[in-house]
């Protein structure tokens, strides 16, 4: 489903990501971890072209993203993103929200969009919320929205970008159960997370990033019970012992 | 044009806006009353001179709202909407534009607000607006107190109601 395969890239002289490669198989979730600068973002934000890589490739449903000739639009539209900081258009409603890529770029009649929409934002809880304004809601039912909106065009995989990270505490269960609830149903999901509770209920492999290296690529179980790299063990015992 | 990436249309653009925005407008104006007809071989006219210099003066102004509108959009709206699946050109016109208009629409409307003074200005060139016929009407009468008041007020009627119209535009979209 994804393919990356010995990216590379650098802003200026300072290297971001060095020789990065992973797959994700279809319905398989992925989880990336690792300490903050370690090029988790940057590496998933490649997946659907946001941000270009000098080398190397990466390959989505055997599109390859990196090339110029390739219609990225067509690619990100069966790749779903969930960003950090929600980026919900503030300036529509929620079911706007959810509407409006399937009515311009899916070309979905007005009708057809919003009760797709309103179905979505019912199965991530939102239901009596479909005429709030972003800022009329709180941080996860943003999120849950944000989550909603990339569901709408049906996407093959989706991308998670630190989902929870801008979230209070009380709020980060109600986004991770959405999406727990989605990987049990079978998407492929590539997750960049500080959530080691997602990872341990919900993942098949973790990566583990390091100042711009994927250093592990590991199921799950073997990542937790015994990490290979001295750096990762030193990150879960960070990360786990609160 | 200065948000373009492509340099040789950002700086020749950005080059613009500075000069314009660091002149006085009494000299844009007096520099097209007599470099304009030098340039062209004939004279063009107190009215036409001056209506260029003030477009050509204002333009760069008006850039330069539109541009910071523009710029106080965040990069992950565009981000967002690009990840949907959507085109540079329906990013703009659904998410960029539709949040830059509404961050510029005050400051557009003051910027009218300061050209309407700025007329008064043209005096310089010889044109009688408003307030220049006030002026020779004082002179003529001798009642300049009268005068000076009548254009005072009425300059203060229109700016003022046209500011609390920019205040009501902003609370009425104040989210």
């Amino acid at each position: 489903m994804i393919e990356i395969a010995d990216v590379s890239k650098a802003y200026g002289r300072t290297p971001v990501l060095r020789h990065c490669s992973a797959a994700v198989a279809r319905g398989e979730v992925v989880v990336v971890c690792g300490p903050s600068g370690s090029g988790k973002s940057t590496l998933i934000k490649c997946v659907n072209g946001l941000v270009p890589f000098d080398s190397g490739s990466i390959r989505v449903n055997g599109v390859s993203v990196g090339d110029k000739g390739t219609d990225l639009p067509a690619v990100r539209a069966r790749i779903g993103m969930v960003f950090q900081n929600f980026e919900l258009y503030p300036h529509m409603t929620a079911l706007q929200n959810v509407s409006l890529a399937q009515i311009h770029v899916l070309k979905r009649r007005r009708a057809e969009a919003d009760a797709r929409s309103e179905q979505l934002l019912r199965r991530v809880g939102l239901a009596d919320k479909l005429a709030s304004r972003p800022d009329q809601l709180s941080g996860g039912q943003q999120q849950r929205v944000s989550i909603a909106r990339a569901l709408a065009m049906d996407p093959q995989a989706m991308l998670f970008d630190e989902p929870t990270s801008a979230l209070d505490p009380e709020m980060v269960n109600e986004v991770l159960e959405v999406m727990q609830a989605l990987a049990l149903d079978g998407m492929t999901m590539m997750v960049v997370t500080h959530e080691m509770g997602f990872a341990q209920r919900v993942a098949d492999r973790v990566l583990f990033m390091d100042d711009g290296a994927i250093l592990e690529d590991t199921p799950k179980a073997a990542f937790f019970a015994e990490p290979a790299t001295e750096r990762a063990r030193q990150f879960l015992a960070k990360v786990l012992s609160h | 044009m200065r948000q373009s990436s492509r340099a040789w249309l950002a700086t020749p653009a950005a080059s613009y806006v500075t000069v314009m925005r660091s002149l006085p407008l009494v000299l844009v104006l007096f520099w097209f009353y007599f470099l304009v007809p030098l340039a062209l071989g004939h004279p063009v006219g107190a009215l036409a001179s001056a209506l260029v210099a003030f477009v050509l003066f204002e333009a760069a102004f008006y850039c330069e709202i539109i541009r910071a509108g523009i710029a106080s959009v965040r990069v992950g709206q565009t981000q967002a909407a690009l990840a949907t699946g959507m085109r540079q050109a329906q990013v703009f016109r659904l998410i960029v534009g539709p949040q830059a208009l509404r961050a510029m629409v005050p400051l557009l409307m003051n910027q009218i607000i300061i050209v309407f003074q700025d007329t008064s200005l043209v005096y310089v060139v010889a044109l009688r607006d408003f307030m220049t016929a006030a002026s020779v009407v004082a002179d003529r009468d001798g009642r300049p107190t009268e005068m000076y008041t009548v254009i005072a007020v009425v300059y203060l009627a229109i700016c003022f109601s046209a500011s609390k119209a920019v205040e009501i535009y902003q609370k009425g979209h104040a989210r």
